[in-house]
């Protein structure tokens, strides 16, 4: 017997991981939601059968999210972090003693339930103190709040689903205004390679320098995501990724990680000529 | 044959049987079931295209309707409380031109609200009757025109006692309702027939927290846009008509302008979607409800914008009020409705259903969901920091009584002369002038042109509102009696 999963990356280029087993299955309000069992990958989480993350791999996302705002910020308290239900940002941040609290708004609390259950990888650390969780619409939790966050943490899904409204100018505003003002907000940025993705990730980069003085974007590789190029958007009330970034500063916490690093940290804002260009075209 | 109920969608049966017949067409449309014009077949799809035919035997005819639509327009009858029904295929506006048509002959007088649609004063210019304009309350803060009052309806009737008919807005744009018990009773009791324009009412015949209906209330005929509320398609609607009303004679006066060639893509749409509104309508409706009463609360709690609702009712002028509409009074931010419309598309990709001076009005249906309804309300705060200014020196007052110095007809089929609209004061004018949405006409043909009426025109276009009606597509001239 052979159980596979298959994501359609493009309509003509399809993703397959061969399933061990499925964990889970079950529809929240919002959306279907999956976890399967692999031998390549581990353990893996889907949303309407988009791949959301991988045991093997999810390391990656969630340390270049996590770390390259941390680092840049002299003094980051109090962060908000929205998504990211199965709380693999929450237990990177959870790593800085200086965090004082961490907001975590998902508008989908079955993603969570089932990540503590499924997941421990990266939901172990959603019981610390420091972290409350709501459960609403990011795009209405963020309306209410005015000079409260020294970074946010958007980690949405794709802008088409639940998510969508965490991709609008109306949302980044939001946050421009929920931020302090060397607040940092960092983004999921969705991928420039096939033209689908790129199409969303030039129009919410136009929006992003539209709504933030600052506004660079950098690079991760992501095995698991369609073509495994992958970016994030650093938007920024005072500080500039790589001018303003104290290496050593970061280097003396001594946190171990697997990915992240002081050279990689300034390397990621260095983009490919296409993707260069994209950016420019929006900008 | 068994009883039709309301489960039932006779034109849309009829057409999935036709398409099982597999009939060869040598008729009209020349498409051919789409084989013809692969593109659009593409682009519309091809059951779309498969049922984009022509009346014939299985089919019924609209002009002379004796089986499926027969049929239908039997249970849509019944499912809004009505004696007859038809099927309408030209818009609201031709079910507006109808009613009016019907009521009145050349030189008869017709009672109605100066807001009204300009469908009902393109049906003045054809039928040549007079109108009677009742002018409606104003709020002065809003900037919007109300209902008519019963006082001065009563008073209308008294000064004109041969008038053989009474428009009604059920309700305006802004969801603002007048007594339309109250006015049929008065209407009635002088021998006149009571005309409602229901283009923004179509909920109210499916719901329990809605103003009356027009069928309810007593009126004779109501002209509902199925397509706004609804959710059948664009340029359908029905003409619902009470027990007084002489349907057949009714349906010969929609044959003199309505197309031979009936849509139904129209029809079955109108069919359906009658089904849905009987079987479910109650439900939608209350999502539709919560949603806008939602989305009121949170644009009121940004400050400065004013959602209004029910409180306003005064039991007059604002006999009731449509809590399903979601108004929005703009300018305590320091910003026109119209800028706020733009504003909205342009830096939001946010598309409302449109913006005045003062106001905006944003469409909600079941067709909505909750995440994009945030969006919205987000957009407004965000326009609000973003763009926000003090709110003096803005033009409110919108409502400026017209001076009627000819009918309509005459006017639009007098001799005329174009003049610069800066020039135009004094003159009488031929055509209209209105912004679009909502189309209520700031000057109608018969008007004169006040001082006053060319500042409000300079100040709309001024702001950017879209502004028609004019033979002059950029509205810098207007055309006059000579």
């Amino acid at each position: 017997m052979e159980l596979w999963f298959t994501e359609r990356h493009t309509p003509n280029v399809k993703f397959s991981i061969k399933v061990d087993h499925q964990l889970y299955s079950g529809n929240s309000e919002f959306q279907r939601i999956d976890v399967f069992d692999s031998k390549e990958f581990g353990r893996f989480l889907t949303l309407d059968g988009y791949m959301m993350l991988t045991e093997k791999d999810e390391f990656i996302y969630h340390e270049m999210i996590t770390h390259v705002p941390m680092a840049v910020h002299p003094d980051p308290k109090n962060i908000l972090v929205i998504g990211a239900g199965d709380g693999g940002v929450v237990r990177e941040l959870t790593r800085y003693s200086s965090v004082e609290s961490i907001d975590l708004v998902e508008i989908d609390e079955l993603v969570v339930e089932v990540s503590r259950k499924f997941l421990p990888t990266t939901s172990c650390r959603l019981d610390d103190e420091r972290v409350r969780i709501y459960y609403e619409d990011g795009v209405k939790f963020i309306r209410r709040c005015e000079n409260k966050y020294d970074i946010i943490i958007v980690d949405s899904t794709d802008p088409f689903g639940p998510g969508e409204g965490l991709f609008t100018k109306e949302f980044y505003g939001s946050c421009f205004k929920a931020l302090r003002e060397d607040g940092i907000m960092v983004n999921q940025h969705e991928s420039p390679f096939y033209p689908e993705d790129a199409a969303a990730m030039q129009r919410s980069h136009k929006r992003i320098v539209e709504s933030f003085p600052i506004s660079r974007v950098y690079q991760a590789h992501i095995p698991t995501y369609p073509s495994g190029h992958w970016l994030f958007g650093f938007a920024s009330k005072k500080y500039h990724p790589v001018r303003d970034y104290e290496p050593t500063k970061w280097s003396m916490l001594g946190m171990k990680t697997r990915y992240y690093n002081t050279q990689l940290h300034c390397g990621a804002f260095a983009l490919p000529n296409y993707v260069e260009e994209m950016l420019k075209d929006v900008e | 044959m068994t009883e039709l109920s309301q489960v039932n969608a006779p034109i849309y049966e009829a057409l999935r049987r036709f398409r099982r017949m597999r009939v060869v067409p040598f008729d009209v449309p020349g498409h051919k079931r789409g084989r013809g014009n692969m593109e659009l077949t593409e682009f519309l799809g091809e059951d779309c295209m498969n049922v984009d035919v022509n009346s014939m035997k299985p089919l019924d005819n609209l002009c002379h309707p004796v089986s499926v639509i027969k049929d239908a327009e039997m249970l849509a009858a019944q499912a809004f409380g009505a004696f007859n029904a038809f099927f309408m295929v030209g818009g609201t506006t031709s079910a507006v031109q109808s009613m009016i048509m019907y009521a009145c002959k050349e030189g008869d007088k017709i009672i109605m609200p100066r807001n009204v649609h300009r469908s009902a004063i393109n049906a003045l210019i054809l039928t040549g009757a007079v109108p009677v304009y009742v002018n409606p309350d104003v709020n002065k803060q809003l900037g919007i025109s109300l209902g008519m009052s019963v006082s001065q309806v009563e008073q209308a009737i008294r000064d004109n006692p041969d008038a053989k008919a009474i428009m009604v807005n059920n309700p305006t744009y802004y969801g603002i309702c007048s007594d339309l018990r109250r006015i049929s009773e008065l209407a009635h009791a002088h021998g006149m027939l009571v005309l409602a324009d229901e283009a923004h009412g179509t909920h109210f015949y499916f719901g329990e927290c809605f103003p009356v209906t027009a069928m309810a209330a007593g009126a004779d005929i109501a002209s509902v846009s199925m397509h706004k509320s609804g959710g059948s398609l664009t340029q359908s609607s029905f003409l619902l008509m009470g027990s007084k009303v002489n349907a057949d004679y009714m349906r010969q006066v929609i044959n003199l302008t309505q197309t031979t060639s009936a849509s139904y893509l129209l029809l079955s749409s109108l069919d359906i979607s009658r089904k849905r509104l009987a079987l479910s309508g109650r439900e939608i409706f209350a999502q539709t409800v919560e949603m806008a009463e939602y989305a009121r609360s949170e644009i009121n709690d940004i400050g400065g914008y004013y959602a209004y609702s029910r409180e306003l009712i005064n039991g007059d002028s604002i006999f009731d009020f449509d809590v399903s509409k979601l108004s929005v009074f703009t300018l305590p931010v320091g910003l026109a409705g119209i800028e706020v419309y733009d504003l909205l598309r342009d830096e939001y990709d946010i598309q409302i259903e449109f913006g005045d001076i003062g106001n905006i009005l944003a469409y909600i249906s079941v067709g909505d969901r909750k995440r994009d309804i945030e969006r919205l309300i987000s957009a407004l705060s965000e326009i609000k920091r973003r763009f926000g200014r003090n709110g003096a020196d803005m033009l409110s007052h919108e409502y400026i009584s017209p001076v009627v110095t000819e009918t309509p007809r005459k006017a639009f089929y007098s001799d005329k002369v174009s003049v610069p609209l800066k020039e135009s004061a004094g003159r009488v004018c031929t055509e209209f002038v209105m912004c679009y949405p909502p189309g209520i006409p700031i000057l109608a043909p018969g008007e004169l042109i006040t001082q006053e009426i060319i500042e409000y025109i300079m100040y709309a276009k001024e702001k950017g509102c879209q502004m028609t009606g004019t033979e002059d597509i950029n509205i810098e001239r207007l055309n006059v009696q000579v």
